[in-house]
């Protein structure tokens, strides 16, 4: 940031023109945050459009799910959906922790989020292996997989950039009380991936 | 400037560029100057533009008889799906990002776009997707399901070409989201303190409205597109009825996109066009405000109209209605701004040089192609005329007679500030004169063509056709030959051009108020608004000089303008304009 020195010149023109003007080299502000939101908005429709699909699907066809379908178990994914919500709620610890400045608490609870996160992912695999269904079997099962595969990457793209954070906050202050994007964005991709499940069990394994 | 670019210039005075030039080198590197970018996006697109008009005039030659005697009906088939592809993905959309990413920062006084790193990997990821998509053709397996790619016949075709169909598409949708992205967060976030939504020039209005609607609608598509690579690759049966499969499903995915798609690949040019007539009649834009709030009613409207595509698909007879009325609707916002560009023009003090020509052909023109587009909102009508050459005329009235005549008006006008040269105005006035000639002759009788119950997508058609298609392949050429004026007239201009200075056109919006070429941060300081952008003949306004100054403090400075005092009254309230 460049020093400034009052000019009363400029001051004049300044007042003069009715609008103040900021000196030289003004740093932007941060826009990253808005920027990410404005992504997910976008996230958010291809999401959309694969859950306008599924519907259009269970919509048009007499028979849904198809006959012959397996049913599908709700005791494991509805224990997943409980860790998932919870790792809302703790990750949001690791942001409060860290705009009180406490980089140790930040990470416990980023640490425990990412292991959340991971727990997740193995139980979709455990299910998966379980499945009495293949990709290929017929359409909801077709459905099935894409659309929890696509939110499964989508929470392992999380976990790696909780995981992330993890790794750039070892080195002491690079996050602080006033400098934590990583952590801010790393926790509204968190929460927006659970809002996503929510409606995704929803749809596969309740209506 | 570093040591040895010194010694460099030492040696050779005379080559000392202006401020903004570029070395050539910089327009093929990962450049993160919003200004390298746009030109890179509107150079690559055009060069897409000329490949696909070279397809273009391959399919005209095999229909100017009614045999297929000049390319196998294969080849055809992949002409014509890859010069829709290419003229839409590759050539419209790309030269509309190149503008905005040119003109954004520009006109609202920032020093670049609020992502800047961003906004190189959007534009890296067009040419590949081009290069993917033209080599699909060279390796012999091109997709020929035409641009729509609708299953199963997208199925059923050649599997190599419709997987690099698909990951063509993806990229270029991805560019265009990021593109988006930054787009909106530069235009909420950006603007110079004292510039209101309602000093925004109408350009960013349009650009605003365009990558909200890009934003919500090109997601629906990738999911279309993931699901149909799913079905391609992996043997699930999402479209394919075979498997209990719904091919309608992806008629509706794609075009909740591809006809949101029309309207992203107008608007840009809609505020071009709001740009340019201002600037050449010497008078102020007519209905500011309605023309901005129709960019956003066109932008909603755009996205609840897409099953007018499908009037023949099954949709049931409500769901018609329904989008029957909601696309006759748009012709609402359309025409308010058609009439307000007419309001600005009576009157005025018309330049007719190149830019306004166009501008004007792109007014006239887009009427012609609103016209039909009415026609086809009536269920009945379009049960018709569906996949004749009717809709092949409405859709190159729309989207050459608009959008690409919106893009050559662009360029005339911005020529001078990307370049800091004036652009020949005899050979812009021959290319326009080529380009109104060649574009009626081609595509006006297909109206006929259509009415009489030509299908489209054939290469073989009944004799009783072979005239009119005659008459459209030899105004294809035309057409063809238009361009190569325009072609050498930049390359020379560019080059050995008269210098422009600053503001040519006398206009009043930021980017003309710094240098031509722009220097990089683009203003030496934060540029105080003085007047709106379109105060042409209000008081002071028209005395020749602009009285928004880059730097109030350096107006006597080498880059600066000079400029009168301003009115307080006015430049103390700027909220009141």
């Amino acid at each position: 940031m460049q020093s400034q020195t009052i000019d009363p010149a400029k001051t004049e023109l300044n007042h003069h023109h009715g609008v103040e003007a900021v000196g030289h080299h003004e740093a932007h502000p941060d826009h990253r945050l808005f920027g990410l939101f404005v992504f997910l908005i976008a996230e958010g429709m291809i999401f959309l459009g694969l859950f306008g699909a599924y519907l259009a699907f269970r919509s048009t066809l007499p028979v849904w799910p198809p006959a012959g379908t397996p049913e599908l178990e709700l005791l494991l994914p509805g224990v997943n959906t409980v860790n998932l919500i919870a790792s809302s709620f703790v990750m949001h610890n690791a942001d409060t922790a860290i705009k009180k400045n406490d980089t140790r608490g930040m990470r416990t609870w980023l640490a425990i989020t990412a292991a959340m996160g991971a727990i997740f992912l193995c139980g979709q695999v455990y299910e998966y292996t379980h499945l009495e269904f293949g990709l290929t079997t017929n359409l909801f099962a077709s459905a099935f997989y894409v659309l929890t595969g696509f939110h499964g990457l989508h929470v392992t793209i999380g976990v790696l950039a909780i995981v992330a954070v993890l790794w750039r906050s070892r080195k002491k202050g690079h996050y602080s009380s006033e400098k934590h994007f990583g952590i801010e964005a790393a926790e509204i991709y968190w929460h927006f991936v659970d809002v996503i499940w929510i409606i995704l069990f929803g749809l596969l394994y309740l209506l | 400037m570093t040591q040895a670019q010194l010694q460099e210039t030492a040696n050779f005075p005379v080559l000392v560029p202006e401020p903004g030039e570029r070395h050539w080198r910089d327009y093929f590197s990962f450049n993160t100057d919003h200004k390298v970018i746009g030109l890179q996006y509107l150079v690559t697109s055009f060069i897409f533009y000329c490949i696909g008009g070279v397809m273009a005039d391959l399919v005209r030659t095999e229909l100017r008889t009614p045999e297929v005697d000049f390319v196998t009906p294969e080849v055809y088939n992949s002409l014509f799906t890859l010069h829709a592809t290419i003229m839409i993905f590759l050539w419209i959309l790309p030269a509309g990002a190149g503008f905005a990413n040119y003109l954004i920062p520009l006109m609202i006084g920032a020093k670049d776009m609020a992502f800047p790193r961003l906004n190189a990997v959007a534009f890296w990821m067009v040419p590949p997707a081009g290069l993917l998509l033209i080599a699909s053709l060279v390796v012999g397996d091109a997709p020929d399901a035409g641009w729509t790619s609708y299953p199963p016949l997208s199925l059923v075709t050649g599997q190599v070409g419709e997987g690099i169909w698909i990951i063509s598409l993806l990229l270029l949708g991805t560019s265009s989201i990021l593109g988006s992205i930054n787009f909106l967060v530069t235009l909420l976030k950006m603007r110079i303190p004292g510039m209101g939504f309602h000093q925004m020039p109408l350009f960013c209005w349009a650009m605003f409205s365009t990558s909200a609607l890009v934003l919500l609608s090109t997601p629906v598509l990738a999911a279309g597109l993931i699901l149909l690579s799913f079905d391609l690759i992996a043997g699930t049966t999402f479209f394919n009825p075979t498997g209990g499969g719904d091919p309608v499903v992806y008629q509706h995915m794609f075009w909740f996109y591809s006809h949101p798609a029309v309207y992203i690949m107008i608007l840009p040019f809609f505020g071009a066009i709001s740009e340019v007539i201002p600037v050449h009649s010497r008078k102020p834009i007519f209905g500011y405000k309605a023309i901005a709030y129709s960019s956003l009613a066109i932008s909603f409207l755009g996205l609840i109209v897409w099953a007018h595509h499908m009037f023949t698909s099954g949709v049931p007879g409500w769901l018609r209605m329904f989008f029957m009325i909601t696309t006759m609707i748009i012709a609402v916002p359309t025409g308010i701004k058609i009439f307000s560009w007419l309001a600005t023009m009576w009157g005025g003090k018309i330049q007719f040089n190149s830019a306004m020509l166009f501008a004007m052909g792109f007014v006239g023109t887009f009427v012609i192609g609103g016209i039909s587009g009415v026609m086809l909102a009536a269920v009945p009508f379009d049960i018709h005329v569906h996949d004749t050459y009717f809709v092949v005329a409405h859709l190159h009235y729309v989207l050459f007679g608009g959008s690409v005549l919106g893009i050559f008006a662009a360029i005339y006008h911005w020529f001078p500030k990307m370049t800091g040269r004036m652009i020949n105005e005899f050979w812009g006035q021959v290319h326009f004169a080529l380009t109104i000639i060649g574009l009626n002759m081609t595509f006006l009788p297909m109206h006929k063509l259509g009415l009489m119950g030509m299908n489209r997508r054939v290469a073989q058609y009944d004799p009783k056709f072979a005239l009119i298609n005659e008459i459209c392949t030899y105004g294809s050429y035309i057409l063809a030959v238009s361009t190569i004026p325009f072609i050498i007239n930049v390359i020379w201009s560019w080059l050995y051009g008269k210098k422009a200075g600053n503001n040519p056109w006398r206009a009043l919006t930021l980017e003309w108020m710094t240098t031509s070429p722009p220097a990089i941060e683009n203003f030496e300081g934060i540029p105080v608004l003085a007047t709106g952008p379109y105060d042409y003949g209000l008081e002071k306004a028209d005395e020749g000089v602009p009285l928004s100054d880059p730097d109030p403090v350096l107006s006597g400075g080498p880059n600066s303008v000079l400029r009168a005092e301003p009115d307080p009254a006015v430049a103390a309230n700027p909220e009141d304009r």
